[in-house]
């Protein structure tokens, strides 16, 4: 059979690493073919070499058969390349018919034809399934939707191959199961899709064939019907992967944090409802409790309240005995509680700065890191080098990477490591592996069990529920800003947990809401 | 990062700011040739030499560039913090206030005079930028257009002060300071002679390096830092982001203050006139700022630079150019420099494109 796309002993170099090292990607008309690897295996490189954003130090693109040089995403357009990118490439203030129909706009005498524009699109999304409002502003409609329009752009183009760079990072499980159906749906038409993610479920669910990176080297295309997960797991990390957590038996001890009716009121503006209602809990030294929920619960401004981002409106905050309700981030950093921040890029890292400067982000300031003012930056260095190496954390220049330059992965890896390593009484962890590969999800969850191990109090707060069964001695169900359920996890079903979690109480299990 | 990587990275900064003057300059050739094609090559190497032509040429380039350093010091500093300080030039005017109400009103203070009047000069820039980095930092209003509100206000400001206090009648201007409030020479008249340089110009090297130590070196110039590349960072690291914003906001106005200070305390004959017009020193400094890409040395010799290009231009009149088209062609020349940001960018690009050669 012919293959649409050839990419041939690819290689790209990057100051201080290889990102691609002779890569072979050879997809069939017509399939979905899955490219597989860690955070900062080299996908995203190689799909942009591909679409002509960076070029190859070696290797040969050929497409239909015939070689290509490739120079930028006009030129990929050309070649009916087309991609989804992780990060939506919409204009806010443009509708999605506007957005759609951008730089290919109908034109007659200078002026635009938008009514022929509009029925072609509704044609598409007719046929494909994929249901859009044109006349809506990009900025109100779900994140769904803009993917939605998104992949209606790729249509509009006719482009005949379809990129999804990770595209269910940012989709609910609904969403996630339309994306699906609607890639079957492409493929059943012809289109030849390349899915990058590094999820086996999803891969297992859509995919025909798949290639696996790993470190920027090309280790093998396999048949994904005949192949396990487990196997594809191993060619992904390199190693056997074991999610499965046996949580030690353990007494917890003295409580840590106390929370005591707390109310927080929304913020945002014209808004003067209640988006934490009467939360009152306890973490313990030697526990993980988790805090389930649907997104948009309450879960971000509980956890802001807890770590001094906002004031909360009312109610009593105690760590280790003391009150903390009013005081400051510094004052709660430095007396015991430290951070995983839900979203890395807004709160958890400067990405400006270098990896080296993150790393002692809330620490600069100690006599550890400054004298008389003046950063010791020998000391940051080598302390920076330490984490580095202690919580192997993969950068082209060590301390000195800028972090922006970062794979996802790594820079998750860079704050669970600041926050574990400041030795906290209190750790708080949002959503730790949220878009993180599975060898990843695991160092983060024997981290996490450590802490509890070492007799550590831990907050997680979570969405996915494999996450919250397998690492909580209890679990608190948060539905609408009220805590309405404390559970233990092995006295509850995933299906009765996610009940809770929707609101509706099955009241048969474990029913003692606090 | 290598020091050799480092040294390589500091030579594309300064490489991208020698293409941008390399384009200001042979922009400023085209105008040349175009006003005047006979005497254009003559007038453009006075341009490129007139500033070395004696030693007085010299002391003058080191007098224009004391105040634009001490401007560009301020909006580079912002920029640096993550702050767009346009109100360098209300600053600048009422630091020249606050430098010369002191220089008229207090000849008591006597050896110290000029140290006082040039404090009072910091100290009235950083009031004036208060306001606007208060309104950043509690009402996230944006500081360019307040701080542009405030240039305005503070002209006028001025110009009313001056007329209530130290206003010369036949001369629509500020009266004359006290001796004891110009600068000293600190020799510097001796080595340049005739020339209006004085100790002023050491006080801007200072200020060069004192900012330098606070943005690269210091834990407070950390968080500064840190608050302009990201706010909810900082404030998630437990830095008092306002206060941060603030302080940025005050200490880029002292500078520019301070600027004002120095030029209308140098003893040249130099007063605040009340006129409609807002200092040019202050825009000037953003020129000053994006030719040096924002690090205080390279603001040094920006600043050197657009000095030495207008002591040039003076010179220029000994041929037969209006006093326009040297203004044009200087202000061109400044105006293409500030680009070094844009050719820094396509330099950047080109490397990343090309995959910036080998492992190290």
């Amino acid at each position: 059979m012919d293959y649409i796309i050839e990419m041939l002993g690819i290689t790209k170099e990057f100051p201080g690493i290889v990102a691609n090292n002779e890569v072979t990607l050879k997809v069939k008309k017509g399939e979905i073919h899955a490219l597989l690897g860690e955070n900062g295996a080299g996908k995203s490189t190689l799909m942009n070499v591909l679409f002509g954003l960076y070029q190859p130090e070696k290797g040969v693109i050929k497409i239909r058969g015939k070689e290509v040089n490739i120079f930028g995403p006009r030129e990929a357009n050309a070649l009916g390349i087309g991609m989804v990118h992780q990060h939506f490439m919409l204009v806010d203030s443009f509708t999605v018919l506007q957005n759609i129909v951008l730089g290919m706009e109908t034109v007659a005498g200078g002026l635009l034809r938008m009514e022929e524009a509009r029925k072609k699109v509704m044609a598409l999304s007719e046929q494909y399934g994929l249901k859009v409002d044109p006349s809506a502003l990009v900025s109100d409609i779900s994140v769904g939707m803009q993917q939605r329009v998104e992949i209606l752009k790729m249509l509009y183009r006719e482009n005949e191959i379809l990129i999804f760079d990770e595209p269910t990072a940012v989709l609910t499980p609904q969403e996630i199961d339309e994306l699906m159906h609607t890639m079957r749906g492409l493929a059943a038409e012809g289109k030849s899709i390349i899915f990058i993610t590094h999820k086996l479920n999803e891969i297992k669910a859509v995919a025909d064939r798949c290639t696996v990176l790993r470190r920027g080297k090309f280790i093998g295309v396999v048949d994904v019907a005949s192949t396990s997960k487990e196997t594809l797991s191993e060619m992904m990390v390199g190693r056997k992967v074991n999610l499965e957590i046996d949580l030690q038996p353990l007494t917890p001890g003295e409580p840590v944090l106390q929370v005591d009716k707390l109310f927080v009121k929304s913020r945002r503006q014209g808004q003067d409802k209640d988006v934490v209602k009467n939360v009152s809990f306890s973490v313990r030294k030697g526990e993980i409790v988790c805090i389930a929920g649907i997104d948009g619960n309450g879960q971000t401004e509980l956890v802001h309240a807890l770590t001094g981002l906002t004031m909360p409106d009312s109610g009593l905050l105690t760590l280790n005995g003391e009150d903390i309700t009013r005081q400051s981030v510094r004052f709660r950093n430095t007396h015991g509680i430290a951070h995983i921040p839900e979203d890395r890029h807004k709160h958890g890292l400067v990405l400006d700065y270098t990896l080296g400067e993150n790393l002692v982000l809330q620490g600069y300031f100690t006599p550890e890191f400054q004298n008389n003012g003046f950063l010791r930056r020998k000391k940051i260095i080598n302390y920076a080098d330490k984490l580095i190496d202690k919580y192997d954390i993969r950068s082209g220049q060590g301390a000195l990477t800028p972090a922006r330059s970062m794979s996802g992965g790594n820079q998750q890896k860079a704050i669970v490591a600041r926050e574990i390593d400041r030795n906290p009484d209190l750790l708080v962890a949002v959503q730790p592996t949220r878009g993180l590969d599975v060898g990843a999800i695991e160092y983060i969850h024997h981290k996490l069990v450590e802490q509890r191990d070492a007799g550590k109090a831990v907050l997680l707060i979570s969405l996915e529920l494999d996450e919250v069964m397998n690492l909580s001695d209890r679990i608190l169900v948060i539905y609408e800003g009220s805590i309405v359920a404390d559970l233990n996890p092995k006295e509850i079903t995933v299906q009765e947990l996610g009940l809770y979690m929707a609101g509706s109480a099955p009241g048969a299990v474990g029913r003692d809401v606090q | 990062m290598k020091l050799t990587d480092r040294i390589k990275n500091m030579n594309f900064s300064f490489l991208s700011s020698v293409i941008a003057i390399i384009i200001g300059l042979l922009f400023g050739l085209v105008i040349l040739l175009i006003s005047n094609p006979a005497q254009a090559m003559g007038g453009f190497s006075t341009i490129l030499t007139g500033a070395f032509r004696d030693m007085r040429s010299i002391g003058r380039v080191m007098y224009f560039a004391t105040p634009i350093i001490l401007t560009g010091l301020s909006v580079g500093f912002a920029f640096k913090t993550g702050l767009f300080n346009i109100g360098a030039s209300g600053q600048f005017i009422l630091g020249a206030f606050g430098a010369v109400i002191v220089g008229i009103k207090l000849p008591q203070l006597g050896s110290v005079h000029w140290v006082v009047a040039l404090l009072a000069a910091a100290i009235l820039g950083g009031l004036w930028a208060l306001l606007p980095g208060i309104l950043k930092a509690y009402a996230n209003v944006h500081e360019v257009i307040s701080s542009i509100m405030m240039n305005y206000i503070g002209m006028y400001l001025v110009n009313y002060l001056v007329l209530n206090t130290v206003y010369d009648r036949l001369r629509n201007q500020s009266m004359g300071v006290a001796k004891s409030a110009v600068i000293p020479k600190m020799g510097l008249d001796k080595i340049f002679p005739r020339s209006n340089v004085n100790a002023g110009f050491f006080i801007a090297i200072l200020a060069v390096i004192v900012i330098y130590i606070i943005l690269n070196r210091t834990s407070f110039g950390f968080e500064l830092k840190a608050v302009g590349y990201n706010r909810d960072a900082s404030k998630y690291a437990g830095i008092n982001e306002k206060r941060s914003i603030i302080l940025s906001m005050v200490i880029a106005g002292a500078l520019a203050g301070l600027g004002g200070g120095l030029l209308y305390l140098a003893g040249t004959g130099k007063y605040i006139e009340v006129v409609d017009i807002l200092a040019a020193e202050g825009f000037t400094g953003i020129s000053v700022a994006l030719l040096g890409l924002s690090n205080p040395i390279g603001i040094l010799f920006a600043g050197l630079f657009i000095g030495y290009i207008t002591v040039g231009g003076d010179y220029m009149q000994l041929y037969d150019f209006a006093p326009e088209i040297i203004d044009i062609i200087v202000a061109s020349i400044i105006y293409f420099s500030a680009f070094s940001l844009i050719v820094k960018n396509v330099i950047d690009r080109r490397r990343m494109k090309l995959g910036g050669g080998k492992v190290q």
